[in-house]
């Protein structure tokens, strides 16, 4: 058999070993009415090549980066890779390692967490990161909870931007539905399609728990989190920052600097695959004061027994595995392996690689959300309002513009109106470093058809 | 720069510095030009920030060498022996690795239209079929992103059924024997758990169970085999006994790989079991995931089950958005989609004998430890194992040495400990769980190692309690990480480790 390595002999001495005769005898514990049905209705194994055959025919039925253009973003993006990030994280030193329970054999992964929280932490300009959650959605819910921990039971007001992911929305209200002194309340957008901060403000109050919106938010939208905070901070709330397109954070002034309380977001845009959404990783990260309420794992720095740097899992207290019902989170098996790549990608591109990069997405972005509008003949749909590389723009025909663009082998973007009856027409669109300016250039031309 | 000695020079396993103490002002490993009319205009100076202090600068070999240096500091299957109790590290096959890399599936992007996911459906419906035929359950939602996140996503199912049939209930029963994922799951769904006892032979009796359930219980949380790696025996009886008060069944199927072929989940009176791919399906573990935890459920509670919903209408796949009764979405997207594709290679790989020969020779390997080991650690209890096998360090306490050291002291023979002080019934546990792709040398070589420590442990207790003597590092001081937490790296802190 595949990946069994006993040979009848091995087998043999084996029993023989235990005092039995045969293999089955090792069930003979287990009822008969479970075993007699036990057998797997499934074909029969196939060899390397069939698979292979099978897997390439599958893989052959969807639209991949390479074949299309994408314009695709709304929370996973189309960014270049180091081939180097790969090559990383396929060592099998790291790749079939467990979760970094003995240190003294794992310091390879603890130290890599280690420089990936202080990168995050960097990035965001926060104080605390953790070692990664399942991703951004997971990440927004549990920020919600932590806030459920740290703010008084007085206060279990949530009040969600409604231009905030979607998907993201969603999974705090999952996350939420069954912690019944929690409600959760949506604020509407304001005409340029930032979070509407007077509407913010009139509705906090000191019931309200926290603030959650995405910088950028959904629609691309840069948030001007000054007045959100400031608003935030008069009421008590705490604010939780939402980051889908951590690239963003190279140029624009992070959540930590304009005084987020919590910031999360998505990792996969730095460095991971985009891989139908997953696996990539949530990041997670917070004022140090929280630092005991903060789910998720922690490497921090300590010596060994002969005065020695090294890197250990900490504040195991809060977890599961020790606290069991009293946790602050369920979390255990994460996505390590994801945030390794992260870490690799940022480690490589470094201070001014990963702002050049930003840099370029930022000017595709602009150029081809001017030529859309000046050559395509599309509408903003937030006029004059901040982006860096998504945008959304209003066609009379989204479907057929759709539909005129995948002809061509071009996904021009993503229709709001499954999310968003209020904008029938609106398309979101992305432009990242892969968008060449000719793929650009036609996407223009067939919008104008 | 430090001195140079021949120590840090030379040694495979000195410690890289830091990233972030590497490196020169000006270096990256990314060079792409800077393009004419940038926008940064269009952004309020005051919305942007400067150079991210601190960030890394170093060349691409540099970066490569200091990753390349941190791996050869770790243990891992593929080097070396790893029977993780409860953690089924088995090998994790190279055309998985290959299969998943294919733009087909590495290079799509989640709200592409489905006609252009048509591939990718077809896996995730598929897969789904599969792991119904293997569980003997009816169900599966691929979303959850692992073992935790499914047993949140099954409580929440049982919750919004009994929900709808009048009442949520307010409680979970939680055997002592139980991960932790599943009292804290039970918190997080808003429940109070219930602790029982196992008994004497470390199952669960009907009787313990039916005496705890009431109409206030809204369901059992069982792992079989449990974390003593035996089966509940008694499973069937219990799960009538949660029924008959209106109860549901909860299979953590964390231990399924005990289990393929042998007896199905779904025949045991289940009603939700969640999986986990990243130990039973062979998808690597990557050092604390990412891994995925399907859950599996009876048609009883498939309307509650998350969206999107895959369906096939006659030869096309489509997302069921739409579904009154779901508890909604637990994350972004399908899930770990690159996880998924690995566990349907691997299925694909073994077909359904194969799974089952995989259990068959998990059961062997560990029965074969047990026997060798018996004599000179204690065992347990004293019950025919399963796929993993628990000792303690009753034996070695008397020298003055410990579980921990014992694990430790594996650590200079080349083999990673087993899983240590779990079950929190078991005092000192050693769980340990060799998996299938084993060979018998290495076994004999593992159970050498063992019969060794336990030798030193009478002759040289010193020697076992100051281990591990060959490692990188030595025991690290967990006490003062948590005492004065240090959890990134500060400008200006020292250059050398």
């Amino acid at each position: 058999m595949r990946y069994t390595p006993h040979t009848p002999a091995d087998q043999e001495q084996m029993l023989r070993a235990i005092g039995l005769q045969s293999v089955d005898e090792l069930y003979r514990h287990i009822p008969a009415s479970l075993r007699q049905r036990a057998r797997i209705e499934l074909p029969e194994g196939l060899t390397e090549p069939a698979v292979r055959r099978r897997l390439a025919e599958l893989a052959a039925k969807n639209a991949t980066a390479s074949d299309w253009s994408f314009f695709l973003g709304g929370g996973i993006y189309h960014h270049f890779i180091p081939s180097a990030v790969d090559a990383v994280i396929s060592r099998s030193e790291f790749s079939t390692s467990y979760t970094p329970y003995q240190p003294e054999v794992s310091q390879g992964t603890l130290q890599a967490l280690f420089e990936y929280q202080t990168l995050i932490c960097q990035l965001t300009g926060m104080e605390v990161a953790n070692a990664g959650v399942y991703d951004g959605a997971s990440a927004a819910a549990e920020a919600v909870l932590m806030s459920r921990r740290i703010q008084p039971a007085a206060r279990r007001r949530v009040l969600v931007s409604r231009a905030l992911h979607p998907q993201y929305r969603s999974v705090i209200a999952t996350y939420l539905q069954n912690l019944n002194d929690v409600q959760l309340e949506e604020i509407p957008f304001a005409a340029r399609g930032a979070t509407d901060v007077e509407q913010l403000t009139s509705r906090l109050d000191d019931r309200s728990m926290c603030v959650i919106v995405g910088y950028p938010n959904f629609f691309g939208v840069i948030e001007d989190l000054a007045p959100l905070q400031a608003a935030c901070a008069r009421a008590g709330a705490q604010l939780i920052t939402v980051t889908t397109e951590p690239l963003a954070l190279a140029l624009l002034k992070p959540p930590g600097a304009w005084g987020a309380d919590i910031a999360v977001g998505e990792g996969q845009s730095l460095g991971v695959p985009m891989t139908l959404g997953g696996p990539a990783y949530g990041f997670f990260t917070c004022q140090k004061k929280f630092v005991r309420n903060i789910p998720g794992r922690l490497v921090g720095e300590t010596v060994d027994s002969e005065g020695r740097r090294g890197f250990v899992l900490t504040l195991a207290t809060r977890e599961q595995h020790i606290r069991r019902e009293k946790a602050t989170s369920n979390i255990c098996t994460s996505q390590t392996l994801c945030a390794l790549a992260s870490t690799v990608f940022m480690s490589l591109l470094g201070k001014s690689g990963l702002r050049r990069l930003a840099e370029i997405n930022l000017g595709r972005a602009h150029d081809a959300c001017g030529r859309l509008i000046r050559q395509g003949g599309l509408q903003p749909c937030f006029s004059g309002a901040p982006f860096f590389n998504e945008f959304v723009l209003r066609t009379d025909d989204v479907d057929g513009l759709l539909r005129r663009c995948a002809a061509e082998k071009i996904a021009a973007g993503v229709a709001l109106r499954q999310w968003y009856p209020e904008l029938p027409d609106g398309l979101l669109l992305c432009v990242t470093e892969m968008n060449e300016r000719e793929e650009i250039e036609r996407l223009v031309r067939i919008v104008a058809g | 720069m430090s001195e140079s000695s021949p120590d840090d020079r030379k040694a495979l396993t000195a410690a890289p510095r830091l990233i972030f103490e590497s490196g020169s002002p000006g270096r990256s490993g990314f060079c792409w030009p800077l393009e004419e009319g940038s926008a940064q205009g269009s952004i309020p100076k005051a919305w942007l920030r400067d150079d991210i202090a601190g960030f890394p600068e170093l060349g691409e070999l540099e970066a490569v060498r200091h990753f390349t240096r941190l791996s050869q500091r770790n243990f891992a299957i593929e080097s070396q022996f790893y029977p993780l109790g409860s953690c089924t590290m088995k090998y994790n096959p190279k055309i998985n690795e290959v299969v998943a890399r294919l733009p087909g599936f590495a290079q799509i992007h989640p709200l592409a239209a489905a006609e252009q996911l048509q591939g990718a459906l077809e896996l995730l419906y598929e897969l789904e079929r599969m792991l119904v035929e293997i569980s003997g359950m009816e169900h599966v939602s691929l979303q959850p992103s692992a073992g935790a996140q499914g047993e949140l996503t099954g409580l929440m199912l049982i919750r919004a059924y009994l929900t709808a049939q009048g009442d949520p209930r307010k409680k979970i029963i939680v055997p002592d024997t139980a991960h932790g994922t599943n009292p804290a799951s039970s918190t997080l769904c808003g429940y109070d758990v219930v602790q029982i006892s196992s008994n004497a032979r470390g199952v669960i009796d009907a009787a313990a169970v039916a005496k705890v359930m009431n109409a206030d219980v809204a369901a059992l949380m069982v792992t079989n085999p449990n974390t003593l790696g035996l089966f509940e025996t008694n499973i069937e009886e219990i799960a009538r006994a949660v029924h008959a008060q209106g109860g549901l069944v909860y299979l953590d199927g964390a231990n399924l790989n005990a289990l393929m072929g042998v007896a199905k989940p779904g025949h045991m009176g289940v009603d939700v079991l969640h999986m986990n791919l990243h130990k039973t399906f062979s998808t690597p573990h990557g050092g604390g995931g990412p891994g995925a935890g399907p859950v599996a459920v009876k048609e009883r509670l498939r309307a509650y089950l998350p969206v999107p919903r895959i369906v096939k209408q006659g030869d096309r796949f489509e997302l069921l958005d739409d579904c009154p009764g779901s508890i909604g979405r637990v994350r972004s997207f399908f899930g770990n989609f690159g996880v998924l594709v690995r566990a349907y290679t691997y299925m694909l790989t073994l077909g359904g004998d194969g799974l089952e020969e995989a259990s068959r020779m998990a059961l062997l390997n560990a029965n074969y430890i047990r026997k060798k080991l018996e004599k000179s650690y204690q065992i347990a209890y004293d019950e025919p194992c399963m796929h993993e096998c628990i000792f303690t360090d009753k034996v070695q306490h008397k020298f003055g040495v410990s579980t921990l050291d014992i694990a430790k002291r594996l650590l200079d023979y080349g083999f990673h400990p087993p899983t240590i002080y779990f079950p929190l019934v078991v005092s000192g546990a050693l769980m340990i769980e060799p998996t299938e792709t084993e060979t018998p040398e290495t076994l004999d070589a593992f159970v050498e190692a063992m019969l060794a420590i336990a030798r030193e442990a009478k002759e040289q207790p010193e020697l076992v309690k100051t281990a591990p003597h060959s490692t990188p590092v030595r025991r690290l001081d967990e006490a003062r990480a948590a005492r004065k937490p240090v959890l990134k790296w500060e400008p200006g802190e020292r250059r050398d480790g």
